[in-house]
């Protein structure tokens, strides 16, 4: 335990130590604003609530969040350092959640810098708080689902550029698999169990439940378990790579 | 200290490491020595516990690697080759960290660093980024790294590889200090090195352990060990090598890569050192003509690459032709 909270510190500080976690969190802040107000018309519906802001999110982290992950492992790999990591007296469970947990803080940072989104909703009229620090919650443990996708394809290769194209598109996968553009796909063919199981999968499904303001059991076990799942593909993928 | 017993390492269909079997006590600096690809950095890599055996076992300090990884980790410190290092950090916040992971905290913490810092010389670039040192400082960082926490096993991957020469001589001084109660094995391709600091050294070609023994004893295995190197002016070379004729088998060198003017003969000896005084003996007798004479130690380069390019059989082939001028 103590190791890992090393480790994340570690991490966490490297994104501030370069320019990676600047750059970030301005691109962040300045597309949720963006589309909170230009696409989402924030203004324009007269309604006290972030739901134009939050339901911007998924499509956000898609682009910005294999951003981050990429580097987790791809970069330790291709400078040698994994060799370092991993020959101190850590257990590869312990870096991986050092690292996810590192990348997730990171995540969190950026997503309490948008306050000032809600100070305004509650200038302007009288918004449901509960339903905005459940849609926070909601956001914040769909980037982790997110991250550990990320971060598990990340150990896959040394390539950078590699680890963000497939992360990107395994989460497209995950985001888009409730819509109908998808599922109609699957009901062609599918039987109906698989075509529930796949809508099931969706990230956007479970998020809209969130943001409704219902935090519902079954949607925090969805994500939770999706991390445990990835990160634990990971351990195994990060052990196998340094052996071949 | 270390013991390995067959250890293995299989890549796919590439056999790295093949049934390598050997031991380091307390008090010993192992070279290890092989030409590149030879399963240096692999073996080395096994016992450090970075990459798994495909057979055999490693044991550091009495606990096996595979079974007690993290326990063999806590006691050695470990240079990779390279000596990789997060670019982004400072010498500083770096070795803070590694300090933390090897379980230091407040002022037990402050004072390994402080050590190591002052030992392996870092102070003026303490608050630097790594990425923008000089490879020395690099390979002093990832050294300070490796000996913090005073480990009972040290693993040096190639740790004055990229170095000046007093770096160089600095970090062999530093080895040397540390050598009395620490296993140490240090892999290099600088010979010179061997015979600096190890009291042993082991050669590996292909996988397999092809020589082990002091860097005397290898030494020894040159055929120009304790052979006589005799200078003498051009007219008079004939008269001196048929003067010496009998004592031993005579070759003429030229055009040496040393850049002597003079021709030279050298006289091998049929084994013993006893040859230089039977040389000089001869020369007095004879009162023959000659410039120069002196003893050939041999060199490790010259076992190196007789060791390793001699095919599988390496000890069957001491000397085939006195290859004049191959010195």
């Amino acid at each position: 335990m103590r190791n890992i909270l090393i480790i994340t510190k570690r991490e966490l500080k490297s994104y501030f130590a370069t320019p990676v976690a600047y750059v970030f969190i301005v691109i962040f802040l300045a597309m949720t604003g963006a589309f909170t107000f230009f696409i989402g018309n924030f203004f324009d519906r007269g309604r006290a609530d972030l739901e134009p802001f939050f339901q911007f999110h998924p499509w956000l982290y898609l682009l910005l969040i294999p951003a981050i992950s990429m580097r987790l492992w791809s970069e330790e790999r291709k400078t040698g350092t994994i060799e370092l990591l991993m020959t101190l007296p850590v257990t590869t469970t312990a870096a991986v959640l050092g690292k996810f947990l590192a990348a997730w803080g990171f995540t969190a940072i950026a997503l309490t810098l948008t306050f000032p989104m809600w100070i305004t909703v509650n200038v302007l009229g009288n918004p449901d708080n509960g339903v905005i620090v459940a849609s926070y919650i909601g956001s914040w443990l769909m980037a982790g689902a997110f991250l550990a996708i990320g971060s598990c394809v990340s150990a896959m290769t040394k390539n950078q550029v590699i680890a963000f194209i497939i992360a990107a598109t395994v989460c497209f996968l995950f985001t888009m698999s409730g819509l109908d553009l998808v599922l109609n796909f699957f009901r062609l063919w599918a039987p109906e169990l698989l075509v529930e199981t796949v809508a099931s999968m969706s990230f956007l499904t479970h998020f809209r439940a969130v943001m409704n303001g219902v935090i519902d059991i079954r949607d925090l076990i969805f994500f939770t378990s999706l991390i445990t799942f990835w990160l634990f593909a990971n351990v195994i993928i990060v052990d196998l790579k340094k052996s071949a | 200290m270390i013991v390995l017993t067959g250890l293995t390492k299989q890549f796919g269909g590439l056999l790295a490491v093949d049934n390598v079997s050997f031991s380091v006590g307390k008090g010993q600096v192992l070279g290890f020595l092989g030409p590149n690809g030879a399963g240096k950095s692999t073996t080395m890599k096994m016992i450090a516990g970075f990459l798994e055996p495909s057979s055999g076992t490693a044991e550091v300090a009495g606990f096996n690697i595979a079974t007690a990884p993290v326990e063999v980790k806590k006691r050695i410190g470990y240079l990779p080759e390279g000596a990789p290092t997060y670019g982004d950090m400072t010498p500083a916040s770096f070795l803070d960290f590694i300090a933390e992971i090897r379980g230091f905290d407040g002022t037990d913490k402050s004072r390994r660093v402080d050590e190591v810092v002052e030992r392996v010389r870092l102070k003026e670039v303490l608050t630097q980024p790594i990425d923008t040192l000089s490879k020395g400082y690099k390979r002093r960082v990832g050294l300070a790294q490796a000996i913090l926490h005073d480990p009972q096993v040290l693993i040096l991957d190639e740790p004055t590889d990229g170095l000046d020469p007093n770096q160089k001589h600095h970090v062999r001084g530093l080895i040397q200090d540390m050598a009395a109660d620490k296993a140490i094995i240090v892999s290099t391709h600088i010979l010179e090195e061997v015979e600096a600091v190890c009291s042993r050294a082991i050669i590996i070609a292909h996988g397999r352990i092809v020589a082990d023994g002091t860097p005397e004893d290898l030494l020894a295995r040159d055929p120009n060990h304790n052979a006589i190197l005799i200078r003498a002016a051009p007219e008079h070379l004939a008269g001196v090598e048929a003067g010496l004729a009998g004592l031993g088998s005579i070759s003429r060198i030229t055009g040496d890569p040393d850049a002597l003017d003079d021709p030279l003969l050298r006289i091998r000896g049929d084994g013993g050192p006893a040859i230089i005084s039977r040389v000089s003996d001869r020369i007095r007798e004879k009162d023959l003509n000659v410039e120069e004479v002196f003893v050939e130690k041999g060199t490790l380069d010259q076992v190196f690459r007789q060791i390793t390019t001699a095919d599988p059989a390496p000890e069957a082939t001491p000397e085939v032709t006195p290859e004049a001028g191959d010195a």
